[in-house]
């Protein structure tokens, strides 16, 4: 018995030791971004490390918000209506499609969804160049139309709703018909309530990729007032090289708005995850 | 299902499927094969469109005879190399973690997570002065321990593995959870026997958990493959295909060529290329999930 329960000590140990160690590699980047925001441009160069700032200052978050030629604040509320924008485009297109596919079948509509699961298999990097030369020709370069228009065809969102869909009970809808509702007003005051876990899920995963996306805008969009967070953030870099405690500044308050967000609909998110979104 | 009128239905079923499909033709369909048909012309994207001409597979030869493209064949391995066995170590350890209760899960689990839901943007520019050379924390938890460490980005040979780092922080609290959902499916009972059997914990994961989540680990290779080869946001802030083009990858050089060089054509050969070996991985993935991902949940 006393080896045994020797040996559990010993797993014990090793368990919290193992836990401790992948906690503090992941938040010590974290913790070290804080830490640089908060100091001076001497103050972030010491040795030994200080994690405590010796004279704490707000310089760092002052100049983030006082750029040359560049509006944080303005970047930011970009950032939240593009996300909103593209969320929206990809989430409302998808669940009329995927409405179409669950319970709406027309001759040839099994080969179509065939297409659309297709289509999964085209990463957006690989369409992005003649993606950009479609735009140009329609003159929407430099839009918000032309940014969020791709994110109306996305066939894994379709797939997703499809299945959520295909699970309701064909009875509800029906009985709606019968009491004379049309198939608009079907679509949304019957399939879209009871398939609410799943487009929340959506919604979240959708706004989550579009807040942190940043090739894409920064190709597409080309005026200084139009950029978004992330593009602004990326610019920052070069802009302040020897003077990472604004790039910290800067980098914590492009995480802190995604990382309320987060922590509001953890649940959700994470069922995201096990759905194989959000990457 | 039942329903009233069939004029109604048809006009319906246009208006719902609409809007997609004017985004999976127009912006997904008809640009892939555009990728095709500009990486057979000469093309700049300064000129008027007219000035384009054919050039038939000049392009194709010139990215795969050339040093340039042995280059980011190399670097793309060599990031692959590195990254999946350091990224699957990571994840299944922390799933093994994730799986036991203990006092702070939840906790634990949201700070595992919050790298993935930072933007690569900010989690590169917050790398970037983690591995910087002398002030750098890496380097300075390093030098505590008597190693002098490398200027980690400034370094041809160290770049990579740098960048390394960075993503293996970033994805593990994603492909954790992936693994964990693997290992709480495994029925108990097969613990209970070997428990009854003596079995040590050692023999228990290797025996156990490691064959029976074997078929996920696999799926996670094959998804790690495909999104490695699509690098890109890290490399762009952290090294900018840098020092002296030591870390030029796929996204890197389309992006490069497209929009800084302005030749459609080259930048239209890497994405064809991309592509395609894109296509095998996606097929063995579609093909893995098939069998062994249930979506029904």
């Amino acid at each position: 018995m006393r080896r045994s329960s020797r040996m559990r000590l010993v797993r014990g140990t090793l368990f919290y030791l193992m836990l401790a160690v992948i906690l503090l590699v992941t938040i010590l980047p974290f913790l070290w971004m804080l830490s640089s925001s908060f100091k001076g441009q001497e103050a972030i160069r010491t040795i030994p490390i200080r994690w405590i700032p010796e004279r704490p200052t707000l310089e760092g978050y002052e100049r983030v918000f006082n750029m040359q030629g560049f509006s944080f604040a303005r970047a930011s509320l970009n950032s939240l209506l593009l996300a909103v924008g593209c969320t929206v485009a990809e989430v409302a297109s998808s669940a009329m499609a995927a409405f179409v596919f669950a319970k709406l079948p027309f001759k040839g509509s099994g080969k179509l969804f065939g297409v659309y699961l297709a289509t999964m298999m085209i990463p957006n990097t690989v369409t992005m160049v003649p993606n950009y030369i479609i735009l140009r020709s329609l003159g929407l370069l430099d839009t918000y139309t032309g940014l969020i228009l791709p994110f109306l065809g996305k066939a894994f969102s379709v797939f997703l709703m499809r299945q959520s869909m295909l699970g309701v009970n064909d009875a509800y809808l029906e009985s709606a018909f019968l009491d004379g509702a049309s198939l608009y007003r079907v679509f949304w005051k019957i399939m879209l309530p009871m398939v609410t876990p799943t487009l929340a899920t959506l919604t979240l995963i959708s706004f989550m990729g579009s807040w942190n996306s940043y090739l894409w805008p920064l190709i597409v969009l080309t005026s200084t007032d139009k950029q978004t967070l992330q593009v602004v953030m990326g610019n920052m870099k070069g802009m302040y090289k020897n003077n990472e405690h604004v790039l910290m500044a800067g980098a914590v308050l492009t995480i802190l708005p995604i990382l309320a967000v987060y922590l509001a609909t953890q649940r959700y998110v994470d069922q995201g995850i096990s759905l194989g979104g959000l990457k | 299902m039942y329903l009233p009128d069939k004029a109604g239905r048809r006009r319906a079923t246009a208006v719902f499927l609409l809007p997609s499909l004017v985004g999976i033709i127009g912006f997904c369909i008809l640009p892939i094969m555009g990728s095709l048909f500009f990486s057979l012309m000469d093309y700049d994207l300064l000129r008027p469109m007219e000035s384009m001409t054919f050039v038939g597979l000049k392009n194709f030869a010139r990215v795969l005879t050339g040093r340039e493209f042995r280059g980011v064949l190399a670097h793309t391995f060599t990031y692959l190399g590195l990254y999946l066995p350091l990224i699957m170590a990571a994840s299944v350890g922390e799933a093994l973690i994730l799986n036991k209760s203990f006092r702070g899960h939840g906790l634990f689990r949201t700070v595992c997570y919050t790298p993935v839901i930072t933007s690569w943007v900010a989690a590169a520019v917050v790398w970037q002065w983690v591995l910087s050379g002398k002030y750098g924390l890496l380097n300075q938890l390093l030098a505590a321990v008597g190693i002098q460490g490398p200027a980690w980005l400034s370094s041809a040979t160290w770049a990579m593995p740098g960048i390394v780092l960075a993503s293996v922080w970033k994805d593990t609290g994603y492909y954790a959870l992936m693994v964990l959902a693997a290992l709480k499916s495994i029925d108990p009972g097969y613990y209970e026997a070997a428990d009854l059997d003596g079995a040590s914990g050692a023999r228990k994961f290797f025996s156990i958990t490691l064959p029976l989540i074997s078929p996920t680990l696999f799926l996670l290779i094959v998804i790690n493959i495909i999104y490695g080869l699509q690098v890109f946001d890290s490399v762009l802030i952290m090294t900018d295909g840098g020092p002296g083009g030591a870390t030029t990858v796929f996204l890197e050089r389309i992006y490069k060529y497209a929009f800084v060089q302005y030749k459609m054509g080259m930048a239209s050969v890497y994405a064809c290329i991309l592509f395609v070996v894109l296509l095998v991985f996606t097929a063995v993935q579609f093909w893995m999930q098939k069998r062994w991902v249930n979506y029904d949940a």
